[in-house]
């Protein structure tokens, strides 16, 4: 179990992240990683509640047409490393994915509107980080000038 | 001059609280050294080897009155009374405390300004031409499109957090004064038969590894601007190396790629972009223009300077030559002055000289001004029958000396007086060399000859585009320069080439004093510097420099 912030609020999510060689993909409740995934489909289509979870540098266009699940964890090995926000926009706005992006790994409080502009919409915040307060950061600028996954029209076309 | 409306004030006021929060909990040990670094360094905080350092950005180089003097009041009441100009048309103050970072990003917001994203790993303040709307040789006015370019990258989601810091300069004239060929992304007005469009450049940047930049679009249609830098920086934030920092720019990938390969994946990633809603109507580029209308120009026609002003005043001639430049409209001239005499440091302005220079502004020029890379100030639009009074104001305030483009209007970056990274200073190198050089008349029979100084690799005073380039390298813990020759940052871009072995401080004078006085002795009548070069190669320079190895 992990706790996570999801809808502005504070829950506990079964899923957990699997990684190593040793993955037993009968078990439920697992966020695998892309190689496994993609390597098992056909097997998993009988089990319940996984997902599937990529780190920053595989590209999520693999996951084309292959999407069986409801959640996507994208990893953040450090904080400053961006790249998942790209796969993030990708997935929304170019993949049309409509689940959960769930952003796990060196995940900060501060970045979070960031994240949620680029689609993510849960967070498994990295260990040390004050879930409560975090919720705070959750609300970013009241406006934004680009067009992002949340705002379909750029500011310039708003004004 | 572009204006807020509420939305830009909003965001800006908003940026304001939520840095002065993440201060606040950085200070209650909330948050970590190496996150809160990070953060402020996306807001122009850093802490260099003295004091913190605070870069305030000036969007394309442009300030009002009201702008520089609210400046002036921060450099007082915050800083040691005065700030200093930068090679990225920003401005720095040397002693902020970071406790009250968060007050002077307030008081800066009263008057439309703030640091937001003038250092960290994002998208910088785009720059352009300091002559933006009033230059002779200009297709279209660069302005409208940098700010177009501010406003998409400030605060974008998804290119906060790239591998390096990311740089983009905008042309609209035929002589480029940007330096586009020299930044991470340069773009260039180009008219094709009639229509307007952009040429974008990659990959170009000074930095341990200089580098121009490669064209990977001819001709890219200007409602397409926004959707195609975007796949640009989407290919950059993916595919850029984050191992190592010293290879983590995008000239670096371009070239790992070849310019070719990194066009196709930017056509790629364009593709899903492509007529998306960022693409660009004729009325949003219509109201995007509107934002720079021109000043009211009065209707005047060009005219001689009387000869009565100019007759026995060699001061005010001198003046004219080299710190005036052609208007647009017939009239009026854009006049330059250098912010650096010899004993302060290039670019270093006082408070008192910053609310002089505002005076200038709002008496002479529509109170507007811009701050340029070379570290110098323009006011963009001067009745021509106003330029003698101005000149002597200008004398009296001490900005008047006509050293622009002469071999003493130096760049140079502040090296390890202040600068943490610095392998050297660079401050009284420029100082050393303003003393040797103190003969205007021969400054000016030498004609343009550009000097940059930069304290180490990562090149602030573009040293690599320097007619002589100096750059402070450490070795065995002592301060040396190493000294370059043969750069250029104007249309025919050039690297500068390392003439040989590095030299001590005291001997560097002796150096560039050298190297001047090989060509005197070679320049065919009026020659520049730079065509000199060209013409006789290095070789020489190295004989002159190094006598023993000829
Ligand atoms: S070139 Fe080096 S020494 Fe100079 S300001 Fe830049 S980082 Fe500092």
């Amino acid at each position: 179990m992990a706790r996570i912030i999801k809808n502005d609020e504070i829950i506990e999510s079964n899923l957990t992240v699997a990684s190593g060689d040793d993955i037993d993909i009968a078990q439920d409740n697992q966020l695998l990683p892309l190689t496994v995934y993609l390597a098992n489909r056909e097997a998993l289509a009988g089990s319940n509640n996984y997902g599937v979870w990529l780190d920053s540098d595989e590209e999520v266009e693999l996951l084309e047409g292959k999407i069986d699940c409801n959640v996507i964890g994208l990893n953040f090995p450090a904080f400053n490393d961006g790249r998942a926000y790209s796969s993030a926009d990708i997935l929304r706005r170019k993949l049309s994915y409509k689940g959960e992006i769930r952003a796990i790994g060196d995940v900060r409080r501060d970045q979070l509107e960031q994240m949620i502009r680029c689609g993510f919409d849960a967070f498994e915040l990295a260990p040390g980080q004050d879930l409560e307060e975090s919720l705070a950061s959750l609300q970013g600028f009241s406006e934004n000038y680009q067009v992002t996954t949340d705002k379909p029209e750029p500011l310039f076309k708003r004004r | 001059m572009y204006t807020y409306d509420t939305y830009d004030q909003k965001m800006v006021d908003e940026r304001v609280d939520q840095y002065r929060d993440q201060t606040e909990r950085f200070l209650a040990g909330k948050i970590p050294a190496d996150e809160f670094q990070q953060l402020r360094l996306r807001n122009g905080l850093y802490v260099q080897r003295l004091a913190p350092m605070l870069r305030i950005a000036v969007p394309y180089g442009m300030l009002t009155s009201t702008q520089l003097r609210k400046v002036a009041h921060i450099t007082r009441h915050f800083d040691k009374g005065y700030a200093h100009f930068t090679t990225r048309q920003n401005i720095q103050l040397n002693w902020p405390l970071l406790e009250e970072v968060p007050d002077i990003l307030a008081e800066l917001a009263t008057v439309q300004m703030h640091a937001i994203q003038t250092s960290g790993s994002c998208v910088r303040n785009v720059t352009t031409d300091q002559y933006a709307g009033s230059a002779q040789d200009e297709i279209e006015d660069s302005r409208p499109w940098a700010e177009l370019l501010r406003q998409w990258s400030t605060f974008h989601p998804e290119f906060n957090w790239l591998p390096r810091k990311f740089k983009i300069a905008v042309t609209g004239a035929r002589e480029d004064r940007a330096a586009i060929q020299v930044h991470d992304i340069g773009i260039r007005i180009i008219d094709q038969g009639g229509e307007i469009g952009f040429q974008i450049l990659v990959g170009g940047g000074l930095g341990r590894t200089p580098v121009i930049g490669s064209v990977i679009k001819e001709f890219l249609p200007k409602k397409h601007l926004l959707s195609y830098v975007e796949a640009v920086l989407r290919v950059y934030n993916r595919y850029g190396r984050r191992d190592n920092k010293y290879k983590a720019r995008i000239k670096i990938l371009v070239r790992a790629m070849t310019p070719e390969v990194f066009a196709e994946k930017t056509e790629i990633e364009w593709a899903s972009l492509k007529d998306g809603p960022s693409t660009l109507t004729d009325d949003d580029i219509a109201s995007a223009k509107a934002c720079f209308s021109q000043p009211n120009h009065e209707t005047l026609s060009d005219e001689e300077p009387s000869d009565s002003l100019i007759a026995g005043n060699k001061a005010y001639q001198a003046w004219l030559t080299h710190n005036v430049q052609p208007h647009r409209v017939p009239g009026y001239a854009i006049v330059n002055f250098a912010i650096k005499s010899t004993g302060v440091a290039p670019g270093d302005v006082t408070d008192v000289q910053l609310e002089r220079i505002a005076d200038f502004a709002e008496k002479y020029s529509f109170s507007e001004l811009r701050v340029t890379h070379e570290q110098n100030i323009t006011l963009a639009d001067v009745r021509q029958k106003d330029l003698f009074q101005l000149w002597q104001g200008l004398v009296t305030a001490q900005l008047a000396s006509p050293n622009l483009g002469l071999l003493t209007d130096m760049i140079c970056c502040p090296g390890g007086d202040f600068c943490s990274l610095a392998n050297a200073k660079s401050i009284p190198v420029a100082e050393a060399i303003q003393r040797r050089f103190d003969d205007l008349d021969y400054l000016h029979d030498l004609g343009e000859f550009h000097i940059n100084i930069s304290g180490c690799m990562n090149a602030c005073g573009h040293h690599h585009v320097g007619n002589i380039g100096i750059l402070g390298v450490d070795k065995k813990g002592a301060e040396f320069y190493q000294v370059s020759v043969g750069g250029s940052a104007d249309s025919s871009t050039a690297i500068a080439q390392i003439l040989g072995p590095s030299f001590a401080r005291q001997d560097v004078p002796d150096v560039i004093e050298t190297i001047v006085n090989l060509f005197v002795d070679e320049r065919s009548e009026e020659e520049a510097f730079l065509d000199t070069f060209r013409r006789i190669g290095i070789q020489k320079f190295k004989d002159a420099v190094y006598p023993s190895n000829g």
